[in-house]
């Protein structure tokens, strides 16, 4: 990982989905653009409710990711 | 001394914190994987007053993970097994026992006696329910959730007004569909045993103010790696517009249709439309080795793999009814069925052969 990639991290189903729970992205400079990429790359979570956090931070809405960013993407979970 | 010296003779915590313990009511919403470990920590750390709610009865699938109850205790209510057991152990603190499902109708008037909830439910309807009503009435939630090998804690609308709640990190519930629970891809029953713990570990840091209590945090937790993750919430403006705006319209709100499970229906609608329809067709959407199997009713069989396949069988059925354990894959079942024959009548049957109304008990 280099200072101009970003970090992804997954969780749940959507892991599931991106068949890997970690992926190392060219930089991207927010998160429309960078779901965007998914969306294309991975079609299935188009379907697929999740919230997002960078630097373990809660994202909302359109967000800037900071260079080298970790970006988690945190699906619901209702099991009990 | 008495049973609780081991935790007060604790630096921070003490008799002020105890005392905290025995004033607090917190209710427990499902006895289940989660329900149970915090049912259990709880009543040990002298929780004063305890309710327990829950419909659901005991089943073999169940004994995994609901380690409150054993193999006498097949078909009994959950709330009731817990509080009898719960009650014999300790003389000390109050058990309330709520031998019901949570609904919109019930609701209000049993948060209004408690100032913590916990949620344990296995459901989307009933988490998004207990969320909203939690912002309502303003009652603190500790949140608790798992999914194959990993789960959720979080302490939700902990601050007063201007909390996070659930729906500040998950405006719009998911389908039904769109995620199973442990009953269709299986958990092994430690997973909810620590997420169920650190719920109650959670409770108690919020009740006492002892230690950081995840307030507007979530961590992630996952079993195979014991990797944790922790992330600070935020408040999302979408958040608002799925809560109804008073108790009132959230009793006239239908949770099962807003978390897409619209498409369902319980067991005595399903006789009733199928003798209505002679024409109907009845199918288990689970595979051949599952049991228990349906009884006295006549059905096909045929596993959600293969209703795709096999769709043309039904062409001319007037009524399609699938269930299968939960209604999980029966709901995906009626969603497929939906494409091939827009505008036929078909239905998912709720809870599945598990429902409480399921003819099998």
């Amino acid at each position: 990982m280099t200072l101009t990639s970003i970090h992804i991290i997954a969780f749940g189903m959507i892991a599931e989905k991106i068949k890997t729970k970690e992926l190392v992205l060219e930089y991207m400079p927010d998160t429309e653009v960078l779901l965007g990429y998914l969306y294309q790359q991975y079609p299935d979570l188009q379907h697929t409710k999740f919230s997002l956090a960078i630097n373990k931070k809660m994202a909302v809405g359109k967000t800037a990711i900071p260079v080298g960013a970790e970006v988690a993407l945190l699906p619901p979970f209702s099991g009990g | 001394m008495d049973r609780f010296e081991r935790q007060y003779i604790l630096p921070g915590f003490g008799k002020e914190a105890q005392h905290k313990l025995k004033q607090a009511k917190v209710l427990v919403i499902g006895a289940g994987g989660l329900g149970c470990p915090v049912l259990l920590y709880l009543s040990a750390a002298g929780v004063g007053t305890i309710g327990i709610v829950d419909g659901d009865m005991v089943s073999l699938s169940n004994l995994n993970r609901q380690v409150l109850f054993g193999e006498g205790d097949l078909g009994l209510n959950k709330a009731e097994t817990a509080a009898h057991f719960l009650k014999a152990k300790y003389h000390d603190i109050k058990i309330n026992c709520i031998p019901e499902f949570i609904t919109t109708q019930n609701i209000k008037a049993i948060f209004s006696k408690y100032d913590l909830i916990i949620d344990g439910s296995d459901n989307f309807p009933t988490r998004y329910l207990v969320n909203d009503a939690c912002v309502l009435l303003g009652k603190p939630l500790v949140f608790g959730a798992v999914y194959q090998n990993e789960g959720q804690v979080a302490i939700l609308n902990g601050k007063g007004h201007n909390s996070i709640n659930y729906r500040d990190i998950f405006p719009d519930p998911p389908t039904a569909y769109e995620i199973p629970n442990c009953n269709e891809t299986g958990v092994l029953g430690v997973l909810p045993g620590i997420i169920g713990t650190l719920q109650a570990a959670e409770a108690l840091k919020y009740l006492t103010g002892y230690g950081e209590a995840l307030v507007d945090k979530m961590l992630f937790y996952n079993l195979l790696s014991h990797q944790c993750y922790t992330m600070e919430l935020s408040k999302n403006p979408d958040s608002k517009k799925g809560i109804p705006s008073s108790m009132e319209a959230l009793e006239t709100t239908d949770y099962a249709v807003v978390c897409g499970d619209g498409d369902s229906i319980d067991w005595e609608e399903a006789f009733a439309l199928l003798n209505k329809f002679p024409g109907g067709t009845l199918i288990d959407v689970r595979e051949a080795d599952e049991f228990p199997k349906l009884k006295g009713h006549p059905y096909q069989s045929v596993p959600l793999d293969l209703i795709d396949e096999k769709h043309q069988e039904w062409l001319n059925s007037e009524l399609i009814l699938l269930f299968c354990q939960s209604g999980v894959r029966s709901l995906k079942a009626v969603k497929m069925l939906e494409k091939h024959f827009p505008g036929k009548k078909i239905h998912s049957i709720s809870g599945g052969i598990e429902a409480p109304d399921s003819p099998i008990y």
